[in-house]
């Protein structure tokens, strides 16, 4: 660097700093500010030109005032002649007063471009630094455009000087970084592979960073960088620590380029040949071994960057997980650091282990260290210590163990910290139901768990446990008469008094023959809590005692006295009232057959993924929001409190307000829960990908393959590739289906998949990243999701539907995401129809006529004649009729052609019974007319014309076979 | 009520810290200094509120004033309070500085504990506090018991604003009519708001315990005169002078019974200088002077301008301390002036040419002309153009207010109306008087 010569100084900039400071308040500044600048202004106006001294002055000087917060909108001129200078001083300002102030001013720019670019091929290195520099420092799309081609040439040139070559690498990094598609390696791949053989040491340090950022990408070009980045480390693992004498850092070696290194070999998977994974595995035992040394320094760098290569190799043997003496020794040694004084180290061991704890081959070795890592959770002082000992416990716990981990979680609960409360009781839950053997010991535990932390106890905590209660028969006697127990506590928690209520409501009379448990004792100790809870567990409660009336017939007095008194029958909670007033018309109304029917027990819940587990995976999410819980927990108590359908928040979107769309906020970065591509992950997947669309994901443009794939999934969509763009059609085919690729284009491809119970529908949307950069600023219309969608992934949503009334529009879905600067814009319908509503109803040939003649008016009926854009075949139009939603009666119609449906649209509001003729023209060829006619039947006429439901419902129809995708 | 009261210099250092009530924590004085002093945006609200948390503050020069409370208080009391409390600063030890107030550290606790009782304000009036307030260290040895309970009588009594048994060798009463205009005009000459506010300040060296009455030509009164039986002549004269005031506030000492019900100002006056009253009028201002400016673009490097002010008032008054300020672009590079009269001067760190002219009698005119210099920028922003400001002192009241008797009264003492001195004095100042262009 040349030195700073005495002239340099810049007294009048000095004087100008000190001013500054020493005004004693904001409004002395800006007039000292004021003066600066019109003197500026004066200097830059004057007809004679300045010299290059006084331009570097001023231009200093106004670089000062708006590092101060002032705008600056003049010298931006002077500032672009001090480039083209040939002092280093004067130079160096201009390039710092460009890459501070520079906008995309369009002259400037050009001008800009030019000076660097003749920097960068001038000879002088510090000049080509200079520029390299900036180009790194502005870092715009306009720079990459510009410098993209030239900077490569520059690395690998021969005759470059080292200290440039590393300017080039870094600045190519950051240009790769901002616009990855303008920065095109090609040919230049080889070469920049080889700069990690190169001499200078800095320069392979710089490199590897570059090299590193591009394998991510593209780890196929790059592959051939294993071998190289094994030799060189095994070169500096194995050197003394004098041997590398500059890039030695306290008797280590090169610890940022080793750590470098180690991170480049976590890219790729082992290696194939022999003689490099031999090499490599002797590199990390050397590691390991330096480890045990004696440390030969005791200052704390020393020891920080020895521990840093170590756990950056212990990282390594745990991506690669194939070397189980490797896993063990890293175990051992991590083991060792579990005690060590140093709280870092404490941590870092603790959250390698973690993952170490997921290897088959090092989960033994981990388990040895159960009793340091629980005497950690207690006694540690620092939280974020306690957490991962926490998470290496749940990591790390099997069927042998798992009585001891939960017992020992459950009693270090009552003394956790506020914090990890909640993610505790999640673990403990996710335990206690993975590794029961016998599921009287999970109820037991999770009744613990509501009563040590019952406030942490989120809603899917005893969901489940309920839902595994039902589940099981065996179990049933033993928790109602637990949960009994458990609720004669003087206080319990709302949790239990929720789970007690559900539980004695279904299988209370299972206890019931116990005098000191009998119906009436039961239902006491239930209501004795009542006034203590909250509305949505009163509602539970209510559905609770209507369950009594059924079990217990001889309660029956004492619970409609219940409900008759005033706090219930006028309540002011609507929910509350209305349960009250239909419980109570109910139990005196109905015979015992219908209230045996009506409060039949819970039937099984369907297995599925624990909704807790989702919860945790959702939580350890970046993008995990606490107040998703609340809603979501809200479509869970919708879910298995079949009295307490509530619709929540709705937002109605798109032209229709028919529709009501709940969107709980599901949307889990599936990133977490599905492991990136399979090159960078060697574990196994948990789940399998619901669409297959992560195996079509790294390549940009669709291939073949990627409809395919998808059509295994969804079984008949048939061989013709999914129409990319028009959405229309995509549209279209959903009349008739429920699941499928709603759209697909370059970038993106969204699955949908729904179902529909009467007038509810559920729909799942799958936002799938089909290209190899992240979606920026990702929102939907419906519910924010994550708004990083990284390359590959897919992001769910899920949206719950309720359809108010008969709507004609679908709903629209608006989808807006930032590709690589580009904003993108997408509206889509969304495969909502009126038909989805449809509850088939079977009749008979007698009563189907009967009502089809009732119904002659004009307005209660509709029909369309059109043409078939495809031959007739009866099992595909069979097909496509079911699929409608409708039921198809079989021989009803005299006229065997002709094809005959009954079914009932079911919305909020009414429920419109529709009959459904389809009669095909005789000859059936590929032109033949289809006379469609509709019937319908208003069983609770309210207003909505039934002509408009029926219109719909025939143009739903006309719809579905116009349509030759359908099925 | 006020919880505590801070003064800071202007890098935020606390210099004075006194807190009232218990709910003013130590963290309030950080507070203020963090959100309000230290803001990176500067704050322009007199209130603010922290962390439910109010802060009142005033600035004098350097010096931050500011009232902190947790209650829901009227803001015009506390800043009433705030303004009193400047004043009686002033009064002891003249300009409120970092300088002064730290020499004067332990006399101003003292004041503070006086002029405020567990937040409530107290008797603020400055030549009460100077009866047992003083700057000369502990006087009650000198005093005598009679003394004391004088004062006592004095600020507990009824008339806690002046004392018995003053004696003047001469009875003098000294009355200023303070007023400032303030006024914004279109480029065109159109008056878009102007009003102006005034103050009526005496300064009264009477013996014992005088009656005094103050008349001026208070619409109001003069109406009810007329109709009182008086000449229409009279009637019209006076109609056409008299001034309609909007509002107006008084000194404790006046009586406001007798205002209410005979808008007769009457009063035992304090001993020394007080304000008696505020007052503040919008119609049939007289506009001392006219400002029409000119400003012509010439391209994109240049601009011309000219600036004409008119004195509008009668020729034989003479005003004062005339200073036209005239903004210039923030791009300027260069400027020459030539102006008639006075002397002109481009100022560079105000961003503005200010012209200063020292005197300048009624009805004339004068004229000003600049030549700015731009610097092309690459912001295509155009100028905001701010308005011409205008400072000035005329020896008349803009509004219109005549002082038409000050009677003094003593029953007790055998000095009569005419015996006492009067001199009274207008002022009339500019305030924010300004000219688009």
């Amino acid at each position: 660097m040349p030195a700073v010569s005495k002239g340099d100084g810049m007294r009048g900039l000095a004087v100008f700093i000190s001013d500054i400071r020493n005004c004693k308040s904001k409004e002395a500044e800006i007039k000292r500010i004021n003066k600066e600048l019109a003197n500026i202004r004066s200097k830059f106006k004057g007809d004679k030109a300045l010299d290059g001294y006084s331009k570097k002055k001023y231009v200093c000087k106004l670089l000062f005032i708006f590092l101060l917060g002032h705008d600056i909108d003049f010298g931006h001129m002077e500032a672009v002649n001090l480039l083209s200078s040939n002092k280093y001083t004067e130079k160096q300002i201009g390039y710092l007063f460009i890459s501070v102030l520079v906008n995309s001013n369009s002259e400037l720019i050009r001008l800009i471009n030019n000076a660097i670019k003749n920097d960068l091929s001038s000879r002088n290195p510090t000049f080509m630094c200079l520029a390299l520099h900036c180009i790194a420092n502005v870092g715009s799309r306009e720079m990459a455009e510009a410098f993209a081609g030239e900077i490569p040439r520059i690395l690998v040139a021969g005759d470059t000087m080292d200290s440039v070559k590393q300017s080039a690498a870094l600045c190519l990094l950051r240009l790769y970084r901002t616009s990855p598609d303008l920065v095109l390696m090609g040919e230049w791949t080889s070469r920049v592979v080889h700069l990690l053989n190169d001499q200078h040491m800095g320069v392979v340090t710089a490199a590897i960073s570059l090299i590193t950022c591009l394998s991510q990408k593209n780890p196929e070009e790059f592959k051939t960088c294993v071998s190289l980045a094994v030799s060189r480390l095994s070169r500096i693992v194995s050197s003394a620590s004098t041997d590398l004498q500059d890039y030695t850092y306290y008797f280590v070696p090169a610890p940022w380029l080793s750590c470098k290194l180690l991170r480049l070999l976590q890219c790729y998977p082992p290696p194939e040949d022999g003689a490099v994974k031999g090499r490599l595995v002797e590199c990390l035992e050397t590691i390991l071994n330096k480890a045990q040394e004696p440390p030969k320094s005791k200052k704390v760098q020393h020891s920080n960057a020895k521990n840093a290569i170590l756990f950056e190799a212990i990282a390594l043997i745990i991506h690669y997980d194939s070397e189980p003496n490797l896993l063990v020794r890293a175990c051992n040694q991590l083991g060792q650091f579990l005690q060590h004084r140093e709280t870092n180290l404490r941590y870092l061991a603790l959250e390698s282990m973690c993952t170490l704890a997921s290897s088959e081959f090092s989960h033994e070795a981990v388990k040895t260290h159960i009793e340091t890592v629980i005497n950690a959770l207690k006694t540690e002082r620092d939280v974020s210590v306690r957490q991962r000992a926490a998470d290496l416990l749940y990591a790390m716990c099997d069927r042998s163990n798992a009585k001891q981990i939960v017992a020992e979680m459950l009693s270090y609960l009552e003394t956790a910290d506020y914090s990890i409360r909640e993610e505790m009781v999640l673990k403990v839950a996710i335990l206690a139901e993975k590794y029961a053997v016998d599921y009287s010991w999970y109820v037991d535990t999770i009744l613990n768990l509501i009563r040590i932390a019952g406030d942490y106890v989120s809603e899917e905590v005893w969901y489940r446990v309920i839902q595994i209660v039902i589940n099981r028969d065996d179990v049933q006697g033993y928790a109602a008469k637990t949960v009994f127990e458990a609720l004669q506590a003087p206080a319990c928690h709302e949790n239990m008094v929720k789970v007690g209520g559900y539980i004695l409501g279904e299988f209370g009379n299972l206890i019931a023959g116990d005098p000191r448990s009998s119906p009436l004792v039961q239902f006491n100790l239930l209501h004795s809590k009542f006034h203590l809870c909250s509305v949505p567990t009163r509602a539970l409660l209510l559905s609770a005692y209507i369950k009594f009336i059924n079990l217990f017939p001889e309660t029956k007095p004492t619970i409609q006295e219940v409900l008759r008194c005033d706090s219930q029958i006028r309540n002011s909670d609507v929910e509350l009232q209305q349960r009250a007033v239909e419980y109570l018309k109910l139990s005196s109304i109905a015979s015992t057959d219908v209230l045996a029917t009506v409060l039949e027990e819970m039937p099984p819940f369907p297995e599925r993924e624990s909704s807790i587990l989702a919860k945790l995976k959702k939580k350890k999410g970046p993008g995990a929001v606490s107040g998703n819980e609340l809603e979501e927990g809200k479509r869970e108590g919708g879910e298995l409190n079949g009295a307490g359908e509530r619709p929540g928040d709705s937002s109605a979107i798109g032209a229709s307000n028919a529709v009501r769309l709940h969107i709980p906020t599901h949307s889990l970065n599936y990133d977490i829960i599905y492991p990136p591509p399979p090159l960078f992950q060697s574990t196994p997947s948990p789940s399998a990908d619901l669409l297959g669309l992560r195996s079509a994901a790294p390549v940009s443009a669709a291939p073949p393959s990627a409809g395919s794939l998808l059509v295994d999934v969804f079984s008949e969509a048939g061989p013709a590739a999914p129409a990319a763009g028009a959405n229309d059609d995509g549209f279209l085919r959903f009349v008739c289906k429920n699941n499928g690729v709603l759209f697909e284009n370059q970038l993106l491809q969204i699955g949908v998949k729904s179902e529909y119970r009467q007038n509810l529908g559920r729909m799942y949307l799958f936002y799938g990243n089909k290209t190899s950069v992240q979606f920026v600023n990702f929102t939907t219309t419906l519910k924010p999701v994550d708004p990083l969608v990284e390359g590959g992934a897919q992001v769910q949503q899920v949206i719950n539907i309720e359809c108010l009334t008969v709507f004609s529009d679908a709903p629209l879905l608006n989808i807006k995401f930032r590709y690589g600067g580009a904003l993108q814009n997408l509206t889509l319908k969304l495969p909502v129809a009126i038909n989805k509503f449809f509850q088939p109803t079977e009749m008979s040939s007698h009563d189907f006529f009967q009502r089809w003649k009732q119904l002659s008016q004009p307005q209660q009926e509709a029909q369309k004649i059109f043409k078939a854009n495809h031959a007739m075949d009866t099992e595909v139009l069979k097909a496509k009729l079911l699929g409608l939603g409708t039921a198809l009666l079989e021989k009803v119609d005299p006229n065997p052609d002709n094809f005959v449906c009954a079914g009932v649209i079911q919305t909020k509001a009414q429920q419109v019974g529709c009959l459904l003729r389809l009669e095909p023209n005789a000859q059936a060829q590929v032109h033949t007319h289809f006379p469609v006619r509709a019937l319908g039947l208003e069983s609770r006429p309210l207003g909505v014309s039934s002509v408009t439901t029926l219109s719909l419902c025939v143009s739903v129809v006309h719809h579905s076979f116009i349509c030759n995708k359908c099925l | 009520m006020i919880g505590g009261l801070f003064i800071y210099n202007h890098k935020g250092e606390v210099l004075i810290s006194r807190v009232y009530r218990d709910d003013i924590g130590r963290n309030a004085v950080d507070a203020f200094r963090v959100n309000v002093i230290h803001a990176r945006q500067q704050v322009r609200s007199p209130v603010t509120n922290i962390a439910r948390t109010s802060f009142f503050h005033v600035k004098r020069s350097n010096i931050w004033l500011a009232a902190v409370t947790k209650q829901n208080v009227n803001a015009a009391m506390v800043f009433e309070f705030l303004y009193k409390m400047c004043d009686v600063m002033t009064a002891y030890f003249g300009k409120i500085s970092e300088e002064n107030i730290k020499n004067n550290f332990v006399l101003i606790y003292e004041l503070l504990d006086e002029i405020l009782d567990f937040g409530y304000p107290q008797n603020s009036e400055t030549g009460a506090l100077k009866t047992f307030i003083t700057q000369q260290g502990i006087k009650s040895q000198l005093q005598t018991k009679e003394e004391q309970s004088q004062i006592t009588s004095q600020v507990t009594g009824q008339i806690g604003w002046r004392r018995e048994g003053i004696k003047y060798r001469r009875n003098e009463l000294f009355l200023d009519v303070l007023e400032s205009v303030n006024l914004l005009m279109s480029p065109q000459g159109q008056v878009l708001s102007a009003h102006v506010s005034g103050r009526v300040v005496m300064k009264s060296y009477l013996s014992g315990m005088p009656e005094c009455k103050f008349g001026m030509n208070d619409k109001i009164v003069i109406d009810k005169q007329g109709k009182g039986g008086t000449t229409d002549e009279a009637g019209k004269s006076s109609g056409k002078q008299s001034i309609a005031i909007d509002d107006c506030t008084f000194h404790q000492c006046v009586r406001l019974s007798k205002f209410d019900s005979e808008r007769s100002i009457s009063f035992i006056p304090p001993d020394g200088e007080y304000e008696l009253m505020r007052y503040r009028t919008t119609k049939d201002i007289i506009l001392p002077f006219r400002v029409i400016p000119l400003v012509r673009e010439v391209g994109r490097t240049k601009l011309e301008v000219k600036v004409v002010i008119k004195s509008n008032f009668k020729p034989s008054l003479l005003a004062q301390k005339i200073e036209v300020r005239i903004p210039t672009p923030l791009n300027t590079s260069g400027v020459q002036v030539i102006c008639m009269k006075g002397k002109a001067k481009y100022k560079a760190s105000e961003n503005a040419i200010v012209w200063k002219i020292k005197r300048m009698a009624g009805m004339k005119e004068s004229q000003i002309s600049a030549e700015i210099e731009l610097l092309p920028t690459n912001d295509k922003k155009k100028w905001a153009r701010p308005p011409i400001s205008m400072n000035f002192e005329v020896p008349f009241a803009p509004s219109g207010l005549k002082v038409r008797y000050l009677k003094v009264f003593e029953p007790k003492l055998n000095y009569s109306d005419h015996d006492v001195i009067k001199w009274v004095r207008y002022i009339g100042r500019s305030g924010i008087y300004e000219t688009r262009c």
